[in-house]
């Protein structure tokens, strides 16, 4: 068990917490994050418990289709154009506060993750943790993928918790897309 | 449209470049009908500033007509003149909840964050024109520029005013008056400001307004001198005196009761150690030439205030570190918090209480830009201020 963390009333009850970045788990790549969001709990619960919401900030995530006792089915986009997909269960829900997941056995990516939202002692606002674990796939294709995502678990973490706190925080996401949202000379001097 | 855009050291072309769009709700397109060169774009132009990418537009002093709203913008209208500020701050996250708008979680897209992530340990918020580290967005040196959170950003100003009167809200005016207060000065202080460019002028006149009894301005080039002087500035040429020893004598062994840096990692002059950072920076060994700061902790006085607004990117060393502790100085620095100081300095505007265009030697049309550029780097002295219309 870490040191309690200043900010937090509560006790943190994942040893994933000793190392901020790098968790040692079951599978081959994992990461786990925090963010600080200046909005209520339940309003940034019930947005990401309604799963369909997700594609909205999560930029590989093509789909997602919410099926019957907590089921979900996700379309991710992968490297070189290949699609996988993926079947999600809910293993574990707290309203308001906790919702952990894990893909079943017809999925192509073997993956489990969890979230967990938290009030901030000292009001600012709501403490969002976020772990994800997965295989990558097998085969020829799995091993391009192993190598992109095993580089890849924690800065995709880092970047789609970050638009979530966005999106949340301001009604948006901001972006620097050329040329429409920063046009930028094609000709080079 | 057109616009000034970078490609590479000392390499900058005004060029056709497709026009921006509104993206998101709370964007606003701006028609600009002034945009200045900012002594910061000169770090540009060295190319001493990471992640900058060919074709990229520059230019974060600008302001100009809304031509644009979007549906998630309530408080702009099409028609308005307005003054944007360099800083991109979305007005809703923990650091503009505290006014500390350059600061702001949110502005810089999550795709151009990581490189100051690891730099820098967190995630700088989103500047215009200004390298892909502080989000990659289009400047203002342009016909139009794209304004994100528009609604918390751009002051609207009365119709009818100059622009230049105005222009200088957008940077240059709140980055010194930040300066200055950040001096914490006190009636009758002795302030010293090390660069007498765009930022150490506003320093001076921003010192002056908040009741400094001496100000004592460096810098080597003769017109910029006299310009501070005319800003009520004793001066010192630090080509002709050694500045500390200077210092000491004017203030009788006290030493400057605050020290203001407006010079930052690109520091001129022959002192040993700025000649060994000068190597080390072209050799990329160091980034930042900070002979200017190490300067200002040793002069300040025991208990004084060292602020430095001048800009600094990278890694120092040899930082006297020992006269800082010792002496119990306060430091204090960072990117404007433009937002903040916006309504208090328009009103300082006008009312008339300080002049903000006599700093400006050169007006261009928008399509000279980059002589614009070659002779504010290169002529110094001559060019103190270079104000672009590109409309």
């Amino acid at each position: 068990m870490s040191e309690q963390p200043m900010s937090t009333d509560a006790e943190v009850e994942s040893t994933a917490f000793n190392d901020k970045d790098r968790v040692e788990g079951e599978h081959e790549a994992a990461s786990v994050r925090a963010v600080m969001i200046n909005r209520p709990r339940q309003e940034l619960y019930d947005f990401w418990r309604d799963f369909r919401n997700l594609p909205a900030f999560m930029e590989n995530v093509k789909s997602v289709e919410v099926m019957e006792s907590g089921r979900s089915s996700w379309i991710v986009a992968g490297p070189a154009g290949a699609d996988f997909e993926l079947v999600s269960e809910i293993t574990e829900e707290r309203p308001g506060e906790y919702i952990a997941w894990r893909s079943l056995e017809e999925s192509d990516i073997d993956h489990e993750g969890w979230i967990e939202f938290r009030d901030n002692a000292f009001g600012r606002g709501t403490e969002v943790r976020v772990f994800v674990s997965y295989d990558p796939p097998a085969g020829a294709l799995g091993k391009v993928v192993a190598k992109v995502m095993q580089r890849e678990p924690r800065i995709q973490a880092r970047r789609e918790l970050r638009r979530f706190k966005q999106l949340m925080e301001t009604g948006e996401i901001p972006t620097s897309k050329a040329p429409d949202a920063a046009p930028r000379a094609s000709r080079h001097f | 449209m057109r616009a000034l855009t970078w490609h590479g050291k000392h390499n900058v072309q005004v060029d056709t470049v497709p026009d921006p769009q509104i993206v998101n709700p709370r964007d606003a397109i701006i028609k600009i009908t002034a945009t200045a060169i900012c002594g910061s774009d000169l770090h540009l132009y060295d190319s001493m500033i990471p992640s900058m990418s060919n074709g990229d537009i520059l230019g974060h002093e600008f302001m100009g007509e809304v031509v644009e709203v979007g549906r998630g913008n309530t408080s702009l209208q099409v028609g308005q003149k307005v003054v944007v500020p360099f800083v991109i701050a979305c007005g809703s996250c923990f650091f503009c909840g505290k006014q500390q708008y350059s600061a702001c979680d949110n502005s810089n897209p999550a795709d151009k964050s990581d490189l100051s992530e690891v730099a820098y340990g967190y995630p700088m918020s989103g500047l215009f024109g200004y390298s892909h580290m502080t989000g990659g967005y289009a400047g203002g040196q342009a016909e139009y520029a794209r304004v994100p959170y528009s609604d918390i950003g751009p002051i609207v100003v009365p119709d009818g005013i100059e622009d230049e009167r105005v222009l200088f809200l957008s940077d240059i005016f709140p980055t010194g008056w930040m300066a200055a207060e950040n001096a914490e000065i006190e009636p009758g202080d002795t302030v010293a400001i090390w660069g007498c460019g765009p930022v150490g002028l506003f320093a001076i006149k921003s010192a002056k307004l908040m009741g400094a009894g001496r100000i004592i301005a460096i810098d080597h080039h003769p017109n910029r001198l006299a310009l501070a002087k005319a800003n009520g500035a004793e001066v010192l040429n630090y080509h002709e005196v050694k500045v500390r020893e200077a210092l000491m004598e004017m203030t009788a062994g006290i030493g400057p009761d605050a020290c203001i840096d407006a010079v930052g990692m690109e520091a001129h002059g022959f002192a040993p150690d700025n000649i060994l950072d000068a190597v080390k920076q072209e050799t990329k060994l160091g980034t930042d030439r900070q002979h200017v700061l190490r300067e200002t902790i040793m002069a300040c006085r025991k208990g004084g205030r060292v602020s430095v607004p001048g800009v600094y990117g990278g890694i120092g060393d040899k930082l006297p570190i020992g006269a800082f502790m010792q002496k119990g100085l306060t430091i204090k620095t960072g990117q404007t918090h433009v937002q903040k100081y916006l309504p208090q300095l328009l009103e300082l505007i006008l009312d008339g209480k300080i002049d903000t265009t006599d700093l400006i030697s050169h007006r261009l049309p928008l399509e000279q830009a980059a002589e614009g550029y070659k002779n504010f780097h290169d002529n110094p002295n001559e060019w103190t201020k270079v104000v672009l219309k590109p409309h």
